[in-house]
C-alpha cells in the first residue's frame, strides 16, 4: 500500500498544494528603461525599452513571480469581482446582466462546462438506459455485435473521436454539407455559429458517454430478480408499469454509480473543444487552463493556477454531496 | 429480464421498433469509424466534398489526381514525411511503462487496502475518488512550474511518471473492487499453512487475481495511450506521443494534403483500440461493472 500511497501523496496532493502556491503569484512586470532621445529638429521622445539583462535577473531571483495576494483570482480573467460589481449597479435587467456576465473568460468557461455536463450526463443516461432496455429485447445474435461496437466510441481516444465526428459534421463533411442542403443555408457552420458549435459539441458527448450507461445498465438488467418481475406480470402490472416499478428501483445503486462517473467526466470536458477547434464559441474550465499554459511567449502559471483552484472549488461542490452518499453506503454496506 | 420469455408476448410494432432502435444505435456507433476509414483512402477533395457525398464514396477527384480510386498518400505523408513512425515508437514506451509500474502499484495498494481493517482505508478511498473527479489539467499546471525549475520537463520519464500517478485513484479502486470479491479465508488458510504475508499473496491470491489484473491492466493501457492533457503539456516536440502529434498536425498551416495526414494518422490510433476491444472485450465489459456492482 505504501508505494501506491507515496505516488499519489507526492503526485496529486503536492501538486494541489503547488497550485495554490503559484495561483498567489504574478510574473514580474518587465524592467523598463526609459530613453529621452531628442532630434535636432522636432522636440524628444521619450522610449521606453525593455531591460532584458534586469528581467532576467529578478526572474532568476524570484522564480515565482512577485507575490500577488488574491489579485489574480480576482482580476477580469478569473473571477472578475470588479466587473460583476460594476455591471450589477449598471444592470438593466437579468438579461443584460447575464449577458454582461457571459462576456468574462471565466465565466463563459463555467457557463459552457456546466450546460455540457448537465446536458451529457441526462442525455447518455437516458439513451443509455432505454438502449439497454432494447438490447435485452432483441436476439441474442445482434448482442454481441452491438457490444462491441458500443465499446469503441467509448474508448476511444477523446481527441481521436471528436476528430472523427468533427470532420463528418464541419460544413465540408458528409453531415454538416447535407444539414446545409437541408435548410439550404450555405452558412450554416459550426465555424459561425455559436450555438450550433455548442450542440455539435454536445452530440460528440452524447456520442462518446452514452456505451458507459448502456453497458453497466445493461449488466444491472441481467441481476433484475425474475419472480418479482413476474409477479409483477401477474398482478397485471402494463410493461411500462414493470419498467418504472421494478426494472429502475432495482438499478438505483447503478444509477448513483454513473451518475457519479459522467459528472466526473464530463465536467473535464477539454479535447473536444480542441478538435472542433471551437475555442472562439465554447471554452471550458479545463480549456482555460489548458490556453494559458500552452501560450507561445511566456506560459501565464499564476493564471492557470488560479483558475485550477477555482475549478477544483467547483467540481468539489458538486461531487460531495454525491460523494458523501457514496461514503454513507460504503459504511453501511461493507461495515468499514 | 433476460431472453426469450418477455420477447415472445411483445406485440409486432414493439418487437420491431427495438430492433430498429438497436440497428440505429448500431450505426450511429459504428459508421463514422467506417466512414473514416474509408475516406482515409481519398485525396483531401474528396473526402471534405461540398458539392456531394458520393465523391467521397467514389472518389472522383482521386481517381482523377492518382489515377486510382484509393491512395496511400495520406498514410505515406503521416508515416513517412512527418515521421508519425516516431511518435509510435514514443507511444509505446509510455503506454508499457506506464501500465507496468500502475499495475504493480495499484496490485499491492489494492491487496493492503482490501485486506486492512484500518479505519483509514475508508477515508483513502474517499480521497482516490475525489483526485480522480479533479481534471487532470488542474494537476498538470501544478506540476509545469517544478519540471520547468528542475529541467525534467519535455522528456518521456517525466510523462511517464505523471500519467503513473494520475492512474493510480482508479487503478487502486478497481483493484481494491477485485481484491475484495476473493475471500479473506483464501489468504487466511495459506497463513495458517506457514506462509508469510508476502507469500500468501504471491501463491494464493495472485494465481485467481488474473482476470482483474489483466482488466486493470487494460484500462490503464487505455488511459495512458488515451491522454493528450498530460502528453500535450510535459512533452517536447521530437518526444511526442501518437495524440499530441495528431493535434499538431492540426495547427500546422492547412497546406494541401496535410489534413489528409491528419485523418491517416487518426485511423492509425483507432485500429490498436478495435484490436484491444476485439479480444479483450469480456474484460472490459466486467472493469466497467466491476466498480458499480461491488462499490
Amino acid at each position: 500500500m505504501a508505494p501506491s500511497l507515496i505516488a499519489m501523496a507526492l503526485f496529486i496532493a503536492l501538486p494541489i498544494v503547488s497550485i495554490v502556491v503559484q495561483s498567489l503569484y504574478i510574473d514580474h512586470p518587465q524592467v523598463l528603461i526609459q530613453t529621452e532621445t531628442c532630434q535636432p529638429f522636432g522636440g524628444c521622445v521619450t522610449e521606453s525599452t525593455v531591460d532584458v539583462a534586469a528581467t532576467a535577473r529578478l526572474r532568476e531571483e524570484a522564480p515565482l513571480g512577485q507575490f500577488n495576494g488574491f489579485g489574480t483570482y480576482l482580476d477580469r480573467n478569473h473571477l472578475a469581482a470588479a466587473e460583476i460589481a460594476a455591471l450589477w449597479q449598471g444592470t438593466e435587467g437579468w438579461g443584460d446582466f447575464l449577458a454582461g456576465v457571459y462576456n468574462l473568460p471565466l465565466w463563459r468557461a463555467l457557463a459552457f462546462t456546466l450546460t455540457y455536463c448537465v446536458v451529457v450526463t441526462l442525455a447518455a443516461m437516458t439513451l443509455g438506459f432505454f438502449i439497454a432496455l432494447a438490447v435485452d429485447a432483441v436476439p441474442r445474435l445482434i448482442r454481441g455485435p452491438v457490444i462491441f461496437f458500443s465499446l469503441i466510441p467509448m474508448l476511444i481516444t477523446p481527441l481521436v473521436g471528436a476528430l472523427i465526428l468533427f470532420w463528418m459534421l464541419n460544413s465540408e463533411g458528409v453531415l454538416g454539407a447535407a444539414l446545409q442542403n437541408l435548410f439550404n443555408d450555405p452558412n450554416l457552420s459550426t465555424r459561425t455559429s455559436a450555438p450550433l458549435t455548442w450542440i455539435m459539441l454536445m452530440v460528440y458527448g452524447t456520442w462518446t458517454n452514452t456505451p458507459f450507461s448502456f453497458i453497466v445498465f445493461y449488466a444491472g438488467l441481467q441481476a433484475v430478480p425474475r419472480e418479482t418481475l413476474e409477479a409483477a406480470m401477474i398482478d397485471g402490472a402494463s410493461r411500462w408499469e414493470r419498467v418504472r416499478f421494478v426494472v429502475l428501483p432495482s438499478l438505483r445503486p447503478l444509477v448513483l454509480f454513473v451518475l457519479l462517473v459522467q459528472i466526473m467526466d464530463n465536467f473535464r470536458v477539454f479535447e473536444p473543444i480542441i478538435s472542433f477547434n471551437a475555442g472562439a464559441n465554447a471554452s471550458s474550465l479545463a480549456y482555460e487552463i489548458y490556453r494559458s499554459l500552452n501560450t507561445q511567449t511566456s506560459q501565464l502559471f499564476g493564471s492557470a493556477a488560479a483558475t485550477s483552484v477555482i475549478t477544483i472549488g467547483f467540481i468539489a461542490v458538486l461531487i460531495v454531496p454525491i460523494l458523501m452518499r457514496v461514503a454513507r453506503e460504503l459504511q453501511s454496506g461493507r461495515g468499514a | 429480464m433476460s431472453a426469450g420469455g418477455p420477447l415472445s408476448r411483445r406485440p409486432l410494432w414493439l418487437r420491431t421498433f427495438t430492433i430498429g432502435f438497436v440497428l440505429f444505435w448500431l450505426i450511429v456507433a459504428a459508421f463514422p469509424f467506417a466512414w473514416t476509414v474509408w475516406g482515409s483512402f481519398k485525396v483531401q477533395a474528396d473526402f471534405f466534398s461540398q458539392d456531394s457525398w458520393w465523391n467521397a464514396v467514389l472518389g472522383t477527384n482521386t481517381l482523377r489526381v492518382t489515377g486510382s480510386a484509393f491512395t496511400t498518400d495520406g498514410y505515406y505523408g503521416a508515416w513517412v514525411t512527418t515521421g508519425f513512425w516516431r511518435a509510435v515508437v514514443n507511444t509505446a514506451i509510455v503506454t508499457v511503462c506506464v501500465t507496468t509500474i500502475s499495475l504493480t502499484f495499484g496490485t499491492l495498494g489494492g491487496y493492503a487496502l482490501a485486506r486492512s481493517t484500518h479505519r483509514y482505508r475508508f477515508w483513502i478511498l474517499i480521497a482516490a475518488l475525489f483526485f480522480r473527479a479533479m481534471p487532470e489539467v488542474t494537476l498538470v499546471s501544478g506540476y509545469l512550474f517544478p519540471f520547468f525549475r528542475f529541467n525534467i520537463w519535455g522528456y518521456l520519464p517525466t510523462a511517464i511518471i505523471v500519467l503513473v500517478a494520475l492512474n493510480q485513484p482508479f487503478t487502486l479502486w478497481m483493484m481494491y473492487s477485485f481484491f475484495q470479491g476473493i475471500p479473506r479465508d483464501l489468504d487466511e488458510s495459506a497463513m495458517v499453512d506457514g506462509c508469510t504475508r508476502f507469500q500468501a499473496f504471491r501463491l494464493a491470491v495472485m494465481p485467481v487475481m488474473w482476470p482483474g489484473v489483466i482488466t486493470t491492466g487494460l484500462f490503464s493501457f487505455l488511459l495512458a495511450y488515451n491522454d493528450f492533457t498530460v502528453t500535450g503539456l510535459v512533452l517536447s516536440a521530437p518526444n511526442q506521443t501518437m495524440v499530441p502529434k495528431i493535434a499538431s498536425y492540426l495547427g500546422t498551416v492547412q497546406s494541401e494534403g496535410a489534413i489528409m495526414f491528419a485523418v491517416a494518422a487518426v485511423v492509425s490510433v483507432t485500429i490498436p483500440i478495435f484490436i484491444l476491444v476485439m479480444f479483450f472485450q469480456r474484460y472490459l465489459v466486467s472493469g466497467l461493472t466491476a466498480g458499480a456492482v461491488k462499490g
